[in-house]
């Protein structure tokens, strides 16, 4: 018996340390959405009230499981043993009902004060105002001070409060950048806000994460953290309007982009420019879709679906909707010659 | 009765006299036999929604899984959730509800017998509706809360299916709550007082108020949503005036009490199961009876608990917060009160025992998650990822589902006659419990890694793909043990041990029939005096405290002697025999107009007057019909 138990015992042993082994294999690989490693303000409040009642949960995990096992090992049923009968026990119920209403108050507090902490808004000189839109299936920034504007890669300084201001548009997305702060919904016809600020320089993923539609999986966002000198050049960079297309190819795809053809489905009423806005580009003022004015400055294209180079925006623009379920975008037939004067056109937007 | 049945025209309303076959079970009103179609229904919904679910994992497995297309999926998650909630979970507490609630209370039947019959019809059609929307050009995709503004713009008939179906099912489970209500309130057997009925019962009632309650406000929603989609009004177009967030707060409104409309029937089968094989009575009766009210109110008040990223402003947020901790305390009065009363029992580990035992486990575990979900600033981290689905399927599969089949296992041989058999039994739990912990324990750290729900795919180098496969893993092991369980049941079922009336040595009053009970329930309604009742009959107290048989053919001794000579049916049973309620084709009739009337809506205003008509007829025909046929 005493051999049995304790082999029974080390079996539990070894299959925790697997269990645990496990997670930690999974935490330390490379997961570039966790909530675990807050990288600005607003997330590490989030982590502390999160690391207090984690902790508190598993000490009660611990004692009930235990006392729950416990007992239904030691009172198995055996010949000889009678159950004692007993309703109740009035003062030891009214105690295990008072320590739990004690340990949630004590996490009440905090987080009754951290709610408050984080709706205020941020004040002073240096706060960075960006509003933004999510949209099916894309996300759209504007700089309202700076007068920037630009699509699902979202540029801040480090060390810096940002005031998001968050509107809706058609259905409710919601703006997530697990490592920078907790997330907020996009609610049409409702303003939300919500503050981010980035410790350190860097690339911080995220996504759309309330339910949108069709490519509600295919809706991610970048925020890309610079040091301040550095996000004042990408500044300076982005209010420049696009340069002239050089080259005839690239010519003749800003004047398809502004007027369509006279070919097939690709009519003027479907131009791009019935939905995409490029500065400097005369009559291509679409406010529906992505500001394409800087589209190669952006790492990746679509929502963060694909990275920016020819190849993937030749294979885009053949057919959005069979790369990207639910795209707004149409497929609207453009010929193989349409799209290589589209691209080369395209490639010209630095 | 004899003046009523003069008015009547026996040769267009007649009661079906089939004892067997077909024609028996569709027209029954006996609520054993309701029960057992409840069961058997919800059961093939629990199949089907889990052959979603296995397909929905077998397309996570991996990184830009590609085994069903991204629409695909959206109705699969959509659908899967509605039918593990309104086709499995909820008819399946009303199947073993049906059966044992009027043996608990020592009734015949319930309160209104053809109602009940109508109740499980209009569940059926109802969720045959819901499904016929995939083979009539695609099913509900928005979701199981469907949020606005998306559900009202989502193409082709999926969520107009979605809000007619659902609207179908509430009237089943609202003709069931009111049926339920009136049957414990009216129909209880002499002695049994309320603090004397079996907590099982107690939380039928407490449950058939939520859904009384709480149906109406789904109602209002899903009837705003048809509008919307289908004649052009705005309730939920921001353009328009309309506010997304109305649909959030009626949503959930309901939606948070259905969630204990899911658990409050699993934590009354505990309640049953554990006493029963620990051989003790239920540790703080009273407790669990008041924390299971307790919740039940304390739920309408922790809705926006959901829409804690939907900005609503910190002061909302602080008092929501604040009441979701505090519903915690209830809940864990019920945890420390199974622990009770397990301790210093003589437990015996049947199958029954080990699923109430990993309900209670599990549901540590689910409600621990539950309350980091209140607070708040964190919350916002979890939500709407797959922590929240790992949390929901720990109360809702680790607790629903697990309480549901420890009922199953504990009621079987009253059911059926025969006991399932316990070695395929304790396989089926271990596989499950393993499964499940397989299945949904990752879910936690997805979430935390940033894994979204819902969502169709997911990129490689997020740090997913080893949890998802474990999930998937355990998702097929689960599968593995459904599987067992059939199995189970298709072998016992000609050769399985005879249970007898009393196979486990339990406590409550159903247990003093035969199994199957026959037709009438009681030969005579028994006149309570314990709580427990049955248990008292067999066993007096001793001043030690252990239980010891009582003398065959002895007295209970617990029956003042004044009383004992009444200790049988009334007089007027004796006198007059057994009056059962006959059978009737209309409960079926009146069921099969409404999903008529749906499609109606949905294709062709004719039909809807059909739908209608029937409707009509069948009461028209349930009123005039004769109370019985001429023996």
């Amino acid at each position: 018996m005493n051999l049995q138990t304790s082999r029974r015992g080390r079996a539990w042993v070894v299959a925790l340390a697997v269990a645990i082994g496990l997670l930690m294999a999974g935490c330390a690989s490379d997961a570039p959405q966790s909530v675990l490693e807050p990288a600005g303000e607003s997330a590490r409040k989030a982590d502390g009230l999160w690391n207090l009642t984690f902790s508190i949960a598993v000490a009660v995990f611990v004692f009930v499981q235990a006392a729950l096992i416990y007992s239904v090992i030691r009172y198995r049923a055996k010949p000889g043993r009678e159950a004692r009968q007993f309703e109740g026990n009035a003062r030891l119920e009214v105690i295990l009902t008072v320590i739990p209403a004690l340990i949630l108050a004590a996490i009440a507090v905090p987080t009754v004060g951290t709610i408050f902490d984080l709706a205020g808004e941020p004040k002073g000189d240096d706060v960075l105002q960006v509003n933004v839109q999510g949209r099916q299936y894309w996300w759209l920034y504007e700089y309202p001070d700076l007068d920037v504007v630009t699509a699902n890669e979202l540029h801040i300084p480090v060390g810096t409060p940002v005031n998001l201001t968050i509107e809706g548009y058609d259905v409710n997305h919601s703006f997530w950048v697990p490592r920078l702060a907790g997330t907020q919904d996009v609610v049409p016809g409702r303003v939300n806000r919500l503050t981010l600020e980035a410790d350190e320089p860097g690339t911080y993923r995220g996504q759309c994460k309330e339910f949108c539609g069709l490519s509600h999986a295919n809706m991610a966002l970048r925020v890309i953290a610079h040091e301040p000198a550095a996000f004042e050049t990408w500044i300076a960079e982005q209010q420049q309007p696009s340069a002239k297309p050089a080259g005839s190819l690239a010519a003749e795809g800003a004047k398809l982009f502004v007027n369509g053809s006279e070919d097939g489905q690709f009519a003027a009423g479907a131009a791009c420019a019935s939905c995409h806005a490029i500065e400097g580009l005369d009559g291509a003022l679409g406010v529906i879709g992505p500001n394409l004015t800087h589209l190669q400055s952006r790492k990746t294209f679509a929502a963060g679906l694909f990275k920016t180079n020819e190849a993937n925006l030749r294979a885009w623009l053949a057919d959005p909707p069979a790369r990207k379920p639910g795209s707004q975008m149409p497929d609207v037939g453009l010929t193989g010659g349409q799209i290589d004067a589209l691209v080369a056109y395209l490639e010209t937007l630095k | 009765m004899a003046t009523a049945a003069a008015g009547t025209d026996r040769r267009y309303f007649a009661r079906p006299t089939a004892k067997t076959g077909w024609w028996a079970w569709m027209t029954t009103v006996d609520h054993k036999k309701i029960g057992i179609l409840y069961g058997l229904t919800s059961f093939v919904f629990f199949i089907i929604g889990g052959i979603q679910a296995l397909i929905m994992r077998s397309q996570l497995a991996t990184p830009d899984g590609e085994v069903v297309s991204a629409a695909m999926y959206n109705q699969l998650f959509t659908m899967h959730g509605l039918t593990m909630i309104f086709l499995v979970v909820m008819p399946m507490g009303t199947a073993l509800i049906n059966f044992l609630l009027p043996l608990m209370i020592g009734a015949r039947d319930v309160a209104f017998p053809r109602l009940n019959a109508f109740s499980y019809w209009v569940f059926l059609l109802g969720g045959l509706f819901l499904y016929s929307s995939f083979i009539l050009g695609g099913a509900a995709d928005g979701g199981w809360f469907g949020y606005a503004p998306l559900n009202r713009e989502l193409p082709g008939n999926g969520m107009t299916y979605y809000s007619l179906g659902l609207q179908i099912l509430g009237i089943a489970s609202l003709a069931g709550a009111v049926n339920f209500i009136v049957t414990i309130l009216n129909m209880r057997a002499p002695g049994m007082t309320f603090m004397r009925m079996p907590v099982f019962v107690w939380m039928t009632l407490v449950v058939s108020f939520l859904l009384l309650f709480a149906l109406p406000v789904i109602g209002v929603a899903l009837w705003e949503l048809m509008f919307d989609r289908l004649f052009g009004t705005s309730f939920f177009d921001p353009g328009a005036g309309g506010d997304p967030l109305l649909w959030q707060h009626l949503f959930w409104l309901f939606g948070h009490p259905e969630v204990y409309i899911m658990i409050l029937p699993a934590m009354g089968i505990v309640s049953e199961v554990l006493p029963a094989f620990a051989r003790k009575p239920l540790f703080g009766y009273p407790a669990i009876v008041f924390a299971g009210a307790a919740i039940a109110f304390m739920g309408w008040g922790v809705w926006a608990h959901h829409m804690f990223a939907a900005g609503l402003g910190p002061v909302a947020n602080s008092a929501f917060a604040l009441s979701t901790m505090l519903i915690a305390v209830p809940t864990g009065v019920k945890i420390f009160n199974w622990i009770g009363t397990i301790w210093g029992g003589a437990v015996r580990l049947t199958t029954a025992f080990l699923f109430s035992a990993g309900f209670v486990s599990m549901f540590i575990i689910g409600g621990l998650s539950g309350v980091t979900h209140a607070i708040v600033p964190h919350d916002a981290q979890q939500t709407d990822t797959y922590y929240v689905v790992g949390h929901l399927h720990y109360v809702l599969f680790g607790g629903s589902i697990f309480g549901l089949f420890s009922g199953l296992y504990y009621w079987w041989p009253k059911i059926f006659g025969r006991l399932l058999n316990e070695r395929i039994g304790k396989l089926h739990f271990w596989l499950m419990l393993i499964g499940f912990n397989l299945t949904f324990g990752p879910f936690h750290v997805l979430g935390l890694l940033g894994m979204p729900r819902r969502v169709y795919r997911y990129s490689p180098g997020l740090g997913f793909d080893l949890w998802n496969m474990m999930s998937t893993v355990g998702a097929f092991t689960i599968a593995l043990s459904i599987v067992v369980f059939l199995v189970n049941a298709v072998l016992t079922a000609r050769r399985g041990e005879q249970a007898g009336a009393d196979p486990w040595d339990a406590r409550t009053i159903e247990w003093m029939i035969p199994s199957p009970p026959p037709e009438h329930n009681f030969d005579e309604v028994p006149v309570i005096r314990h709580r427990d009742d049955w248990w008292y009959r067999k066993y007096i107290t001793d001043p030690k405290g252990t239980p010891a048989p009582v003398i065959a053919g002895g007295a209970d001794a617990s029956i003042p002697a004044d009383e004992r000579d009444n200790a049988t049916a009334s007089e007027d049973e004796q006198a007059h025999g057994i009056h059962l309620p006959s059978p009737s084709y209309y409960p079926l009739v009146t069921a099969v107009g409404l999903p008529i009337a749906g499609y109606g809506v949905i294709y062709q205003p004719l039909l809807l007057a059909v739908g209608f008509l029937i409707v009509l007829v069948g009461a028209f025909g349930w009123v005039l019909e004769p109370p019985a046929e001429p023996a």
